[in-house]
């Protein structure tokens, strides 16, 4: 599929009635320190899909991405109230693991960030991570090569698997880095401004991968780009200081815009 | 335009910041390559001085393959060999004792502390580095040494072990220095990518910051070793300064740094003994050199990737 069948695809997935939510904030509310960056925040995610999150810088659409992971409590010092729920289950509550929550969603950086370690070893990382026991050599390699195929990196690394990753080029980094987390499997695929460290033949390539990958997984992609956001996503969400402003069908977000906060943005009065 | 140009003239001109800048430049330039004329210079030295007994009284055989260091017999015999085994044995242990202290305290504080510890732990370490080698060999003479022979039952407490720990612990602070900057500078996107992933702590130093940062560790490691085989003072002090191929941690040697230092002052210039004493010191000079070249090598190495 191309990002051209947006229709199409969409058309389909209304037929097919409503879709179950892959991601659900509920009055979300997030602090760094005594900054609030996130207001109540309601979201639903529609699950196998693509969602764009769009706004001007600081707006809090990184913040809300990296919320669904838990990645943000990684710098400390933050606060975070109200539920996110992934499938159905609450990942705030006091009894998740956080290994758990992390291999049912992935992420991919702004900056493409491969781990310093052959492209083979990258591929496997993740899969070591969540699994007991040792696999066979030919389950890796099994995995290594449908993990490279699917992202259509197979052809070009075959040979060379054993290279460090980080020699390969950015384009070829950042399809690594949605390689590796296919292998185990997750239910969301958090994106943040994938493309942004890319020139724009790779941008089309991988904005290429990622839809080729919808249907399969869900993905919540941030973007600074609105082209992208309204050639490559399903469904959009436009964010302005921290507030969900208006979540609609992309084309619709785009051609009759709900609010004229999100009609200003999108003509370019700011951002 | 015309405002901004000078006039040839003007461009002659030589004002006292001209002249201050030329000056600082050449302070700078001598500050610079003093260090490369002070290597040379000692090594010119200590080969001049060195260079009589090379030629005469030495024999590869010996020096090499002999224990005796007998400088003062009637018929003198200058067989180095233990002096580097003690030497080497005592960095040995040195390095069994530093490597899990400093690499431990490197990766707590580069990894795990935060804040205000983080930099109150730094400070202590540079403080410990700091410490003047007597005063370790003064630990290593009176609390160690009855220490060892208390809990040990050994006849002397002056031997291998007491110097292998005095010296492990004098070379961790500056190997937790190196090491510590080894893992800082593994760049954050790499802890960040593997957390995402669901590592935890462990696994993101065992698997990713540690394999990033090898070439930093090794150098520190070698950098731990090089001070070992140069230390001194607290060698002298702690190691028994017997002549002897130890057997166990338990015996007592002698370090060939700690040789030069006790019997230099007794000889006289120019004698055999004496150019003896600086054939050692062109050994331990051309070792330490090797070590530290290999820690330069191994640290340009990573940055070549």
């Amino acid at each position: 599929m191309t990002p051209s069948n947006t229709e199409t695809g969409l058309d389909e997935m209304r037929t097919d009635g409503d879709p179950h939510i892959a991601v659900r904030t509920d009055k979300l509310n997030f602090w760094y320190g005594d900054f609030q960056a996130l207001f109540d925040v309601d979201f639903d995610v529609k699950a196998g899909i693509v969602t764009s999150l769009i706004g001007p810088s600081g707006c809090g659409k990184s913040t809300l991405l990296r919320c669904v992971n838990r990645i943000n409590e990684r710098i400390g010092n933050v606060r975070t109230e109200g539920k996110v729920e992934v499938l159905g289950h609450d990942i705030y509550a006091p009894e998740v693991d956080l290994t758990q929550v992390r291999s049912q969603v992935g992420m991919v950086f702004q900056r493409p960030n491969p781990l310093p370690i052959s492209i083979r070893k990258n591929i496997l990382f993740a899969h070591g991570l969540h699994t007991q026991g040792k696999t066979s050599k030919s389950d890796e390699e099994a995995i290594v090569e449908s993990a490279l195929r699917e992202v259509l990196l197979w052809d070009d690394v075959k040979d060379r698997l054993d290279r460090v990753a980080t020699d390969l080029s950015l384009e070829q980094q950042q399809k690594l880095c949605i390689a590796r987390l296919l292998p185990v499997k997750p239910a969301v695929l958090l994106m943040d401004e994938p493309c942004s460290a890319l020139d724009p033949k790779a941008t089309t390539a991988v904005e290429e991968l990622i839809w080729n990958l919808r249907g399969d997984y869900t993905i919540l992609i941030v973007t600074h780009n609105m082209a992208q956001a309204r050639r490559a996503s399903d469904e959009c969400a436009f964010m302005l200081l921290g507030k969900m402003v208006e979540h609609r069908r992309t084309e619709d977000l785009f051609l009759t815009p709900g609010s004229q906060q999100t009609a200003d943005y999108i003509e370019g009065r700011y951002g | 335009m015309s405002e901004n140009t000078l006039a040839p003239s003007q461009l002659d001109q030589r004002d006292a910041s001209w002249y201050v800048d030329k000056l600082v430049q050449i302070l700078m330039f001598v500050g610079g390559i003093s260090a490369i004329i002070f290597i040379i210079g000692i090594f010119v030295f200590i080969t001049k001085e060195g260079l009589g007994f090379l030629f005469e009284g030495f024999s590869f055989t010996e020096f090499f393959g002999s224990i005796n260091w007998r400088p003062t017999s009637a018929n003198p015999t200058y067989g180095a060999l233990a002096l580097i085994v003690g030497t080497a044995s005592v960095t040995g242990v040195a390095m069994l004792v530093a490597i899990p202290f400093s690499l431990g305290a490197a990766v707590y504080i580069s990894e795990f502390a935060t804040g205000r510890t983080k930099e109150t732990l730094k400070v202590l370490v540079e403080l410990l580095a700091a410490i003047p080698s007597v005063v370790w060999g003064f630990i290593g003479m009176s609390i160690m040494n009855e220490f060892i022979i208390e809990v040990f039952d050994v006849p002397i407490g002056l031997n291998v072990l007491n110097a292998g720990i005095i010296l492990g612990l004098m070379a961790a602070p500056i190997m937790t220095t190196i090491a510590e900057d080894a893992l800082k500078a593994v760049p954050d996107r790499y802890r960040e990518a593997a957390e995402a992933m669901g590592a935890t702590r462990w696994q993101i130093i065992r698997q990713v910051i540690m394999p990033a940062a090898k070439n930093g560790l090794v150098s520190a490691v070698l950098l731990g070793v090089g001070r070992g085989f140069g230390e001194t003072m607290a060698v002298l002090m702690a190691s028994g300064h017997a002549i002897n191929i130890p057997t166990s941690p338990f015996d007592s040697v002698r370090a060939l740094t700690a040789t030069i230092a006790a019997e230099l002052g007794e000889t006289a210039q120019g004698s055999e003994h004496y150019g003896a004493l600086f054939a050692l010191g062109i050994l331990l000079f051309i070792i330490t050199f090797i070590i530290n070249l290999a820690a330069d090598l191994v640290v340009r190495g990573i940055r070549k990737k």
